[in-house]
């Protein structure tokens, strides 16, 4: 038995999210391959999408009016056999002819795979002299660009090939002139319109502190070297959670969503942490909610849970929606400064820079390696003024400095 | 005796007989068997007999057209004579040339030949029932070419006066009255050629229309060169039973008919060879009646092969050939598969017909926009001088609307047949419209034709 996960599949360029107009089925339900499950509303057309897979129905997201973002599982399916939880990236993909029925429903465009212009006819375009050498090769004529018209492929193109170790190339001495055109669709088009509506809206204050995670480190190499079977191994993350959540608690201005429509600051009592995560499909920010309701494992394995989801493109709406402030670290590669876009509408985002050692000046005299970090964060200056976005992050790199306090 | 080779090609037709040269090219220790004369169906009783009898019913009919006022400026005084039996000699001389031709390459090509019907044991064994006894012969690799036979109708078993194609080229006088069961290209070519020859011709076609594979637009001139001709076809009609030669069929209003004829020939299909030989012992797989095969002809069972008509539709010599070729470089060791983008097919009908690729309806089907032209032969001037101008034929191409590549060449006309070679080149070579009308076509000749169809289909054709 495996679970089969049934995403909504793009429905056309630059379609990023769909009304749900009905469901068919309900947890519990037994479906059939090609039953429908689920009719969607976009502007433009009702699509039915139908059941690619046989089994039973686990579980339903949203309801209808939902608007459902493309590439979010909707609906799970027991299957028998593996389901596509291996995430083999083809399978995962909703049946291409059902696919293209429900385009033909709507009249848009199929999603279209990055393509070099000059499309060419399914088998390649060729002379038989240059399909016997391709073969002879072991050359896929289906990879090779062709350079004559309508994307006819010569001879010259498979010695490219071929010289090119079979990547696409062209001999160096030539000027290069095809340009790829990348449709930005689906999520890829949602991450540029959210990143345009941030940094449009809002204007972005920025504050670059150091911190020194000497204790803390001591402290999470402690905890890991004491932990249980159940438990989590903890990495910085965590304690920076911990102590941001102790810092929206006294500065609750940050825990805030701003509307500017209505002049009003949404203030939230309880703390969900967005936690920016790089995913096949591009930037995503799974959400650990209630961080207030979790000690430190809770919130490292609900951490991990969410961002794992999300990277395997598992998470359900719920789980990418309702941050209320969010957390973008890049770990080893996260550089000294880094200018975080703010998630929108949030007001506040951490960014978490890389972890050094360097010689530091204490107790005033002496120099000694300390484990450094730079936090770089952002606010909406509209809402946040300078100064509680100071007190903030010094309040933050107090709990850090002195791990005891996160957990008082 | 007992023989061993490298490889064992069973039927030396256009398919067996290319992949033992081509292995014997290849310095493969080759056998070949064949029970008949080498050449096959094609050689022996199909595409080279028919084509010498169709030529000399058109040289006949032609012949007589200039009888009494004459016909061009040229009259003769007296209808020509037809010895008919002269006529099959010099048809049986083609054969025979041929059939020694091919003998002839086999041996250059160091191939051995063994007369006699095979029959295996098990994949890679058989005994050959030779005028010297049993030769029983091993073989690492086989490559089946058993090719295919007429299909006999239960209720029209052939014999006596009913015909299939091989007897029809094999009669001794013209039949005064022949009836042809099966309007498919080959009862066409036969019974337009005893038409031409003197016979009265009627056809029985099950189908609401003459050769039902190809569309309609492309079979109506010769259609209309049937009914000019005086030829009846009776189309929906179901021939039941023959006796006392006359057929008996039911017509397309249900009523039960019968036609008296001195012949009858039952052109129904063709069947594989696949009984008989020991098929059954080899555990190769079946593909409906054909041997199963994939890209390289190989079978389901290792080192045995499969080419030509035994191996399913279309069941035409140079794919055969084409396939024979693939196979016998396969077992020399090289990188071959048989991937065609298309297999061109001609009617020698009157007028002649080519389908190469797909009509406009199948592209549409397989969801192609497409775009056509159509050249009609009437504004070729080539044409008009060899009188191919009349009769409605054309040449017909189908692109893709995107960017011309060229899914389908159809043409219909007197000597089109001859045009099939560069259709088939021009698929192959993946040719888009703009590479035909480019291409200079010389003038005058009909191949112009296919430029011009090419032209029009680009909405600038020049001649009409």
């Amino acid at each position: 038995m495996g679970q089969y996960y049934f995403k909504l599949p793009d429905l056309g360029e630059g379609l990023v999210e769909a009304e749900i107009a009905a469901i068919h089925v309900k947890v519990g339900d037994m479906v059939t391959e090609d039953q429908p499950l689920i009719d969607m509303m976009t502007d433009k057309a009702t699509v039915e999408m139908p059941s690619p897979v046989d089994g039973k129905i686990l579980s339903i997201s949203g309801n209808a009016g939902d608007m459902i973002t493309v590439g979010s599982a909707m609906v799970v399916i027991e299957v028998e056999g593996p389901g596509n939880d291996d995430r083999d990236p083809v399978k995962e993909e909703p049946d291409p002819v059902k696919a293209e029925d429900a385009v033909e429903k709507a009249p848009i465009k199929p999603p279209a795979a990055p393509v070099l212009t000059g499309a060419t006819s399914e088998k390649p375009l060729t002379s038989p002299a240059v399909r016997r050498r391709a073969l002879e090769e072991d050359v896929d004529l289906t990879q090779v660009p062709g350079s004559g018209p309508a994307g006819r492929i010569s001879h010259q193109d498979v010695d490219d090939f071929i010289a090119a170790g079979g990547r696409v190339s062209v001999p160096s001495q030539q000027k290069r002139t095809a340009i790829e055109e990348i449709p930005v669709i689906g999520i890829r088009r949602k991450i540029a319109e959210r990143m345009e509506l941030s940094k449009r809206s809002i204007p972005h204050y920025s504050y670059v502190e150091e911190v020194d995670v000497t204790e803390v480190e001591k402290l999470r190499a402690f905890l890991n070297a004491g932990r249980t079977k159940d438990q989590p191994k903890l990495s910085i993350l965590p304690f920076i959670m911990m102590a941001t959540l102790k810092g929206m608690e006294k500065f609750p201005d940050c825990n805030s969503h701003y509307d500017p429509e209505h002049s009003l600051v949404r203030r939230f009592s309880g703390v969900h942490l967005g936690i920016a995560s790089q995913t096949p499909n591009g930037l995503m920010v799974p959400v650990v909610s209630h961080g207030e309701s979790r000690d430190i494992w809770d919130m490292a394995s609900e951490m991990i849970r969410v961002s794992t989801a999300a990277r395997e493109g598992k998470a359900r709406r719920e789980e990418l929606s309702g941050s209320t402030v969010t957390i973008t670290s890049l770990g080893k590669t996260g550089g000294i400064v880094t200018t975080p876009v703010i998630n929108y509408p949030e007001v506040c985002i951490i960014g978490v820079n890389k972890i050094v050692a360097r010689p530091m000046v204490v107790n005033e005299t002496d120099i000694e390696i300390r484990q450094m970090m730079n936090l770089s964060s952002s606010f909406d200056h509209r809402v946040v003024d300078g100064f509680v976005a100071a007190e903030l992050i010094q309040y933050i790199k107090g709990l850090l400095e002195q791990p005891a306090t996160l957990f008082m | 005796m007992d023989m061993k080779c490298k490889l064992l090609v069973i039927g030396a037709g256009p398919g067996g007989y290319v992949a033992a040269i081509r292995a014997g090219q290849l310095g493969i220790d080759t056998i070949i068997v064949e029970g008949d004369r080498a050449g096959g169906t094609c050689l022996i009783r199909g595409c080279i007999p028919s084509k010498a009898l169709i030529h000399a019913a058109d040289k006949y009919q032609q012949m007589a057209a200039h009888t009494g006022t004459g016909y061009l400026g040229i009259s003769i005084t007296e209808n020509p004579v037809l010895k008919f039996a002269d006529t099959m000699a010099w048809k049986e001389g083609i054969v025979d040339r041929l059939n020694g031709g091919v003998e002839g390459l086999l041996k250059k090509a160091k191939v051995k030949q063994i007369k006699g019907w095979a029959k295996f044991r098990d994949a890679k064994t058989c005994d050959v029932d030779t005028k010297k006894g049993i030769v029983t012969i091993s073989a690492e690799h086989v490559i089946l070419a058993n090719g295919s036979k007429p299909t006999e109708l239960p209720f029209l078993p052939f014999g006596g006066d009913v015909l299939s194609s091989t007897e029809a080229l094999m009669l001794t006088e013209v039949p005064d009255k022949l009836v042809v069961v099966g309007a498919g290209y080959i009862g066409l070519e036969l019974g337009i050629a005893y038409k031409k020859l003197g016979s009265d011709v009627t056809f029985i076609e099950a189908d609401t229309r003459i050769l039902a594979t190809y569309d309609k637009e492309l079979t109506s001139p010769v259609q209309k060169w049937l009914k000019k001709h005086g030829i009846s076809v009776h189309l929906g009609a179901k021939a039941s039973g023959w006796t006392d030669n006359k057929l008996s069929y039911t017509d397309k209003e249900g009523k039960a008919q019968t036609i008296a004829a001195d012949k009858l020939l039952v052109t129904v299909g063709r069947k594989p060879n696949t009984e008989g030989w020991g098929l059954e012992n080899m555990a190769v797989d079946l593909d409906g009646p054909f041997i199963k095969i994939d890209k390289h002809c190989h079978t389901s069972m290792k080192n045995v092969w499969a080419i030509g008509d035994v191996t399913g539709e279309p069941m035409l010599a140079h794919r055969a050939s084409a396939q024979g070729e693939v196979v016998a470089e396969i077992i020399a060791g090289k990188k071959r598969e048989f991937n065609p983008n298309a297999i061109a097919a001609v009617c020698f009908t009157d007028p002649e017909i080519i389908a190469v690729g797909q009509s406009e309806t199948q592209a549409k089907a397989d969801g192609i926009e497409t775009i056509v032209g159509k050249f009609p032969l009437m504004a070729n001037g080539r044409a008009l001088t060899m009188e191919a101008g009349e009769g409605g034929g054309f040449v017909r191409i189908t692109a893709r609307a995107d960017n011309h590549v060229i899914v389908g060449i159809q043409a219909v006309g007197p000597h089109i047949s001859e045009l099939s070679g560069e259709f088939a080149l021009a698929m192959e070579m993946g040719a888009r419209l703009e590479d035909i009308a480019d291409t200079i076509h010389v003038h005058p000749t009909v191949t112009e034709s296919f430029a011009e169809a090419s032209l029009s289909a680009l909405g600038h054709a020049i001649h009409i």
